[in-house]
């Protein structure tokens, strides 16, 4: 019991939380706007994989890190674009459309890297996010050091969750993309398109997941690796419903989900001899299954969600 | 109140499929009147108002618009958003309201600018509150619409209108979902909108209160306009005519001494999610030969006794037999199995499976009967040979049996719904809102229909909301509110409407 | 202005078009990579062809991969047509094979003609238990299944991991995280000589013929349809939905935990974690592809193991990353969604200046 208590109370332990939540507090976020919206984007796991690849390749080939950044963001907007076209103005099912954007955004990464770089076995490495310093900000005590361990990106997160909660409910957009996701035809009889609505929400949602995984290959690593996204989109949409739909729930759930999952990385190493290390891995998955499970029930779904809307037919 | 006028439909037509909804239909409406546009179900009547509202775009005609200093022009078609900027406002029947957003959002909704970084929602505020003083009309606005009654969502709704400066404001069936009186209490509140010089077009196929509200009436049957006449002038009967077209066939049955209990509820309860499926405690008893009508404004329980009746929910509390015989635990296929035909409220989404075939959907309710199965395998020529049957019994006309059931009208799904229900000879029917929807001619099948079984030694639960229905087809009255029953002393309309509404009778 | 409008009527050409258009569509988008990559597509193709066809041994490679294929297609098909998205096969297929080595290794003593029907009904049976517990989770709870079954693929291949350095690993493997190898009395015997092609594949036909059989003619199978078209009519018409959902749950998680007996004790021998490389998922698209009809899951099985087949031997030749494989498989399946809806809707062409004048 003290071993764990003094993990909790370590600063390296709350760095490697909010380090580990990072990613995901993009994805969720990019989620929850899609789903806000009415759409669901299982394309999330993809896009993931086309930020990370994406994102480090730019870097790679001298794009430097912010653009490296943009250009994972634009080909995360770019499927989601594709998953917008499909599931909005053509109405095609959100889970079988979602599910081919995964596999399309998976293997196109896959094909590129491998077209790429055919013969190495291990990828080139880029020089990534470095720990950012920020004055005042650091010196305060324990939070100070657990923040000062981050890098831009993990800024970027924390404030994207204060940006999309004040869009979300202080601007006439937030308003407008809530009610296209409980009712199209509340937006539609007022004039707004609803069309334009879903299909930008999932664009710009989109762009988010991207950065979540742009996070993995020019922050929390320096390179690209197959498998490297391993479930983390899909630990997102089971974070989305355990956060009702709300980015300071986002928040925190990325950030508990963060906490366990460097818990256990600590755990393993004190009583790793105990139980095979591979429990250890399963928890966080098994924790999203929990947490999609505890929030089913009492969720407050946004009611439109994955129901096709057609203009003129009601 | 002038004559100017602010609104011109020319000869519109809209045909959908080989339907045609509204054929070369011509209308004006002039500032500071109310126009009631008067027909039956399915006379073309919203089709009419949407085209005007943007929503359909029609296959021809035209529509002019008085703009702010009067002059009409033209008003182009298909484009909700020009139909709501030259001052043509809608309510629909079915609301279009974000339920998670509160009124005052609902109402702003669209009047901001989409990527400013502010609100002014103070302004906003004391504007929807001058209008509310205006108009009379008043709703909370900062409580999210899915927690508002349904009589002030209505009220948002033309909120939402008059911010917008709706000179003309189309209400499409206003009243389906008040008590009479509250549809009285909007009414006032439209002569006082009136007044200010707004002009009001709304839609019903209720004669009453047409000729008490209106200033002139318009009538569509089958897609066309087929009359037109200063409210004053109006003549009840003439008007009724002009709507159904050939004399209502009268329908209510003789009087047949009630038999035995088909059905007995006592104490029944049910916790449901909301309102309307939710009962308290209610006893109710269905004889033979018995017409049992369920009066109600909608939303008070009527979902949550049709869904016990059908098995569809296990009560909390009470006991419920059939035919004497008690129901533990019911679940459809008990009740089916005990005698109860169920005529679902929503045809489409509870009544057939529409992918299915017309005849799988015709035995969908008995899998288990040998004529249907044998060792777990479909007896296809029975099925078929039962279809063909059955459709011609009860008139059912489509495509065919083997054709998927969605391609059916909305009448001919329900003529396979009652085939189906009343193939089974039922001790117990329930039909919740069977005619809504329907045409004339179909309702009168239903009405039939549901006679016939009394007659023959059936008890019927009716659920309806329109009481002109019940008060022809049922042999006793019981209204429904806040879940509980009161049975009616009479078959007194307005005493009915009052307690619907839950004023002391 | 145009306008989406349902269409009354669904043509029989349109069904069996879409998804070979869609293929063919497929296809032909893999020259746009192939041309990324400096390879004349025209080369590559005939390449790929010959990979598919240039042999008795290269189709028989086609069959061999097919056969699990077959199997997750028909697990993903029945599931979907209840309008139940298991997107687990991949898991369900590494239960199958957990059951299959862990009974066929020896580990048990079973042994004689028994074995193999064991293997095959504990397998079928473990797969089903990976599907039992999000179909519970989904009617009791309301978690959504798409999640639930798709965490599980993770959770279940971090089992299989563990066991493989566990309970399951094989003594004699030199500390390869591989599991000991399956009996010769607990294998599928081979359907023809010096080929791999095995009688897991006889097993998935008969299953995709049963299933199309069942579902059309079954009162189960009518069931199914009711459920997966309109769960709500279905339960007022008397259909006990849940009991419908978990039976095709059972079949659905059983027919994937096939896959992954037919792959150890037809092909493999014995388990490895990387087994399977995504037959669940590629499963899904097979479904898709075959308009979630059992009978076209066999034909798109073979569709998709020929792109596979033939992307290998194109890769070998060329020197083209053999994920351009899973590029097509991909794509045609976004082409397929796509088809599936200018099959359901026809887009209208308004003119508006008729409805102005």
């Amino acid at each position: 019991m003290m071993d764990i208590l003094n993990i909790l109370l370590s600063e390296s332990f709350w760095a490697a939380s909010l380090r580990i939540a990072t990613p995901l507090i993009f994805g969720v976020l990019g989620a929850l706007i899609c789903e806000r919206a009415g759409v669901l984007n299982l394309g999330i796991e993809g896009i993931f994989v086309v930020g990370a690849m994406c994102g480090w390749m730019a870097v790679w080939l001298g794009a430097g890190l912010w653009g490296g950044v943009l250009v994972a963001a634009l080909a995360g907007a770019f499927f989601g674009l594709l998953h917008a076209i499909l599931t909005v103005p053509l109405g095609l099912s959100q889970h079988v459309s979602g599910l081919g954007i995964t596999l399309f955004a998976t293997s196109v990464s896959y094909y590129t890297y491998r077209t790429a770089l055919p013969n190495v076995s291990s990828p080139p490495r880029i020089e990534p996010f470095q720990p950012l310093d920020l004055p005042v900000l650091s010196d305060l005590p324990f939070l100070g050091s657990v923040l000062f361990q981050q890098t831009a990106l993990t800024w970027l997160a924390l404030l994207l969750v204060a940006l999309v909660w004040y869009v979300l409910n202080r601007t006439a957009l937030g308003v407008a993309i809530k009610a296209v996701g409980d009712n199209p035809d509340s937006v539609d009889a007022q004039g707004l398109s609803v069309y334009g609505l879903r299909i930008g929400a999932i664009v710009v949602g989109s762009a988010l997941m991207a950065l979540g995984g742009a996070f993995l290959t020019m922050s929390a690593f320096d390179a690209f690796f197959f498998g490297m996204v391993n479930g983390r989109g899909w630990v997102c949409i089971a974070l989305v419903i355990f956060a009702s739909w709300r980015p300071g729930k986002a928040l925190l759930g990325a950030l508990l989900f963060g906490a366990f999952d460097a818990l256990q990385v600590r755990l393993q190493t004190e009583v790793g001899a105990l139980v095979p290390g591979q429990v250890f891995l399963m928890v966080p998955y098994v924790l999203s299954i929990i947490a999609l499970v505890i929030a089913a029930r009492s969720a407050d779904y946004p009611r439109a969600l994955l129901t096709p809307w057609f203009k003129g037919q009601r | 109140m002038t004559d100017s006028i602010v609104l011109k439909l020319n000869g519109l037509s809209k045909h959908f499929g080989p339907v045609i909804a509204n054929d070369n239909v011509s209308l004006t409406l002039n500032k500071g009147e109310v126009l009631a546009l008067l027909g039956e179900n399915g006379a073309g009547k919203t089709t009419l108002m949407n085209m005007l509202f943007g929503h359909y775009l029609p296959d021809a005609g035209s529509i002019e618009v008085a703009d702010e200093g009067g002059v009409l022009r033209p008003l182009p078609l298909g484009h909700p958003q020009v139909a709501l900027a030259s001052g043509v406002g809608m309510v629909h029947q079915h609301f279009t309201l974000a339920e998670n957003i509160s009124a005052l959002d609902n109402i702003t909704l669209g009047s901001e600018p989409l990527l400013s970084l502010r609100r002014n929602r103070r302004a906003a505020r004391r504007r929807i509150e001058g209008i509310m003083a205006q108009s009379g009309l008043s709703a909370p606005l900062d409580t999210p619409v899915g927690r508002l009654s349904v009589g002030e969502r209505q009220r948002v709704e033309i909120l939402k209108a008059l911010y917008r400066n709706a000179r003309i404001l189309v209400l499409d069936e206003p009243t389906a979902v008040l008590t009479p009186q509250e549809a009285d209490t909007l009414f006032e509140n439209i002569r006082l909108m009136t007044d200010e010089g707004l002009s009001v077009i709304f839609i019903s196929h209720k004669l009453r209160e047409v000729l008490a509200f209106s200033d002139r009436i318009a009538v569509l049957r089958h897609g066309r306009k087929v009359g037109e006449m200063a409210t004053s002038e109006a003549d009840e009967k003439s008007i009724a005519q002009m709507m159904v077209g050939a004399e209502t066939p009268e329908l209510a049955g003789s009087y047949l001494t009630p038999g035995d209990p088909v059905l007995t509820m006592s104490g029944v309860s049910v916790a449901g999610r909301s309102k309307r499926d939710t009962l308290t405690a209610i006893d109710l008893t269905v004889h033979a030969h018995e017409i049992l009508g369920i009066a109600g404004v909608s939303g008070n329980g009527q979902s949550g006794l049709a869904n016990v009746i059908a098995g569809l929910v296990r009560p909390e509390q009470g006991l419920i037999k059939v035919d004497g015989v008690e129901i533990a635990s019911p679940t459809p296929a008990k009740m089916v199995r005990a005698g109860v035909g169920r005529i679902p409220e929503d045809r489409h989404h509870e009544g057939i499976v529409g992918a299915m075939s017309v005849a799988e959907n015709m035995v969908i309710e008995r899998l288990k009967d040998p004529e249907v199965q044998s060792y777990g395998l479909l007896r296809r020529e029975d099925i078929q040979d039962n279809a063909e049957r059955l459709s011609k019994a009860y008139d059912v006309r489509g495509p065919g049996v083997d054709a998927p059931a969605r391609l059916l009208s909305g009448g001919n799904i329900q003529k396979l719904i009652l085939a189906r229900v009343f193939d089974l000879s039922p001790r117990l029917i329930l039909a919740n809102q069977p005619t809504r929807g329907l045409d004339m001619g179909a309702a009168a099948e239903v009405g039939k229909r549901l006679l016939n079984a009394r007659a023959r030694g059936a008890g019927v639960v009716l659920i309806s909301e329109d009481l002109d229905e019940l008060l022809s087809l049922a042999d006793r009255i019981v209204v429904i509110r806040d879940g509980e029953l009161h049975e009616a002393p009479g078959r007194d309309r307005e005493q009915i409407g009052l307690m619907m509404a839950g004023e002391p009778a | 202005m145009i306008r989406i409008e349902l269409r009354q009527t669904q043509s029989r050409a349109f069904t069996l078009g879409v998804p070979i258009l869609s293929a063919v569509i497929a296809l032909g988008f893999a020259a746009i990579p192939l041309l990324a990559a400096g390879a004349n597509p025209i080369a590559a193709y005939a390449e790929m062809f010959r990979g598919v066809f240039g042999s008795v041994f290269a189709f028989s490679e086609v069959l061999t991969r097919a056969t699990p294929l077959i199997f997750t297609g028909l697990a993903a098909a029945l599931a979907f047509r209840a309008k139940l998205w298991n997107i687990g096969a991949e898991g369900q297929l590494y239960l199958g094979a957990m059951a299959a080595v862990a009974i066929g290794s020896g580990v048990l003593d079973i042994t004689g003609i028994l074995l193999l029907p064991l293997i095959v009904l504990m397998g079928a049976a473990a797969g089903a238990a990976g599907m039992v517990a999000p179909t519970y989770l989904k009617t009791r709870f309301g978690a959504d299944e798409v999640v639930t079954t798709l965490l599980l693929n993770f959770i279940i291949l971090i089992f299989v991991q563990m066991m493989l350095e566990g309970p399951l690993q094989d003594p004699m493997g030199l500390g390869w995280p591989q599991s000991a190898p399956v009996l010769d009395q607990g294998m599928l015997p081979p359907l023809m000589e010096r080929m791999r092609v095995h009688s897991g594949l006889v097993l998935a036909l008969i299953l995709a013929g049963l299933a199309q059989f069942m579902l059309a003619r079954s009162v189960w199978g009518f069931k199914l349809r009711a459920v997966g078209e309109n769960a709500a009519a279905a339960r007022h018409a008397g259909i006990n939905v849940n009991r419908s959902l978990f039976g095709v749950a059972i079949l659905s998680g059983g027919l994937a935990g096939l896959a992954g007996v037919s792959e150890v004790a037809g092909l493999k021998g014995y388990l490895t974690a990387d087994l399977s490389p995504g037959f669940g998922y590629t499963g899904i698209v097979v479904a898709m592809l075959a308009g979630l009809s059992p009978v076209g899951v066999v034909i798109a099985a073979l569709f998709i193991a020929s792109v596979f087949v033939g992307a290998d031997s194109m890769s070998r030749a060329m020197g083209v990353s053999s994920f351009l494989a899973d590029l097509v498989v991909s794509v045609s399946l976004l082409c397929v969604l796509v088809g599936g809806f200018v099959a359901r809707y026809r887009i209208v062409r308004a003119s508006t200046a008729r409805a102005v004048s």
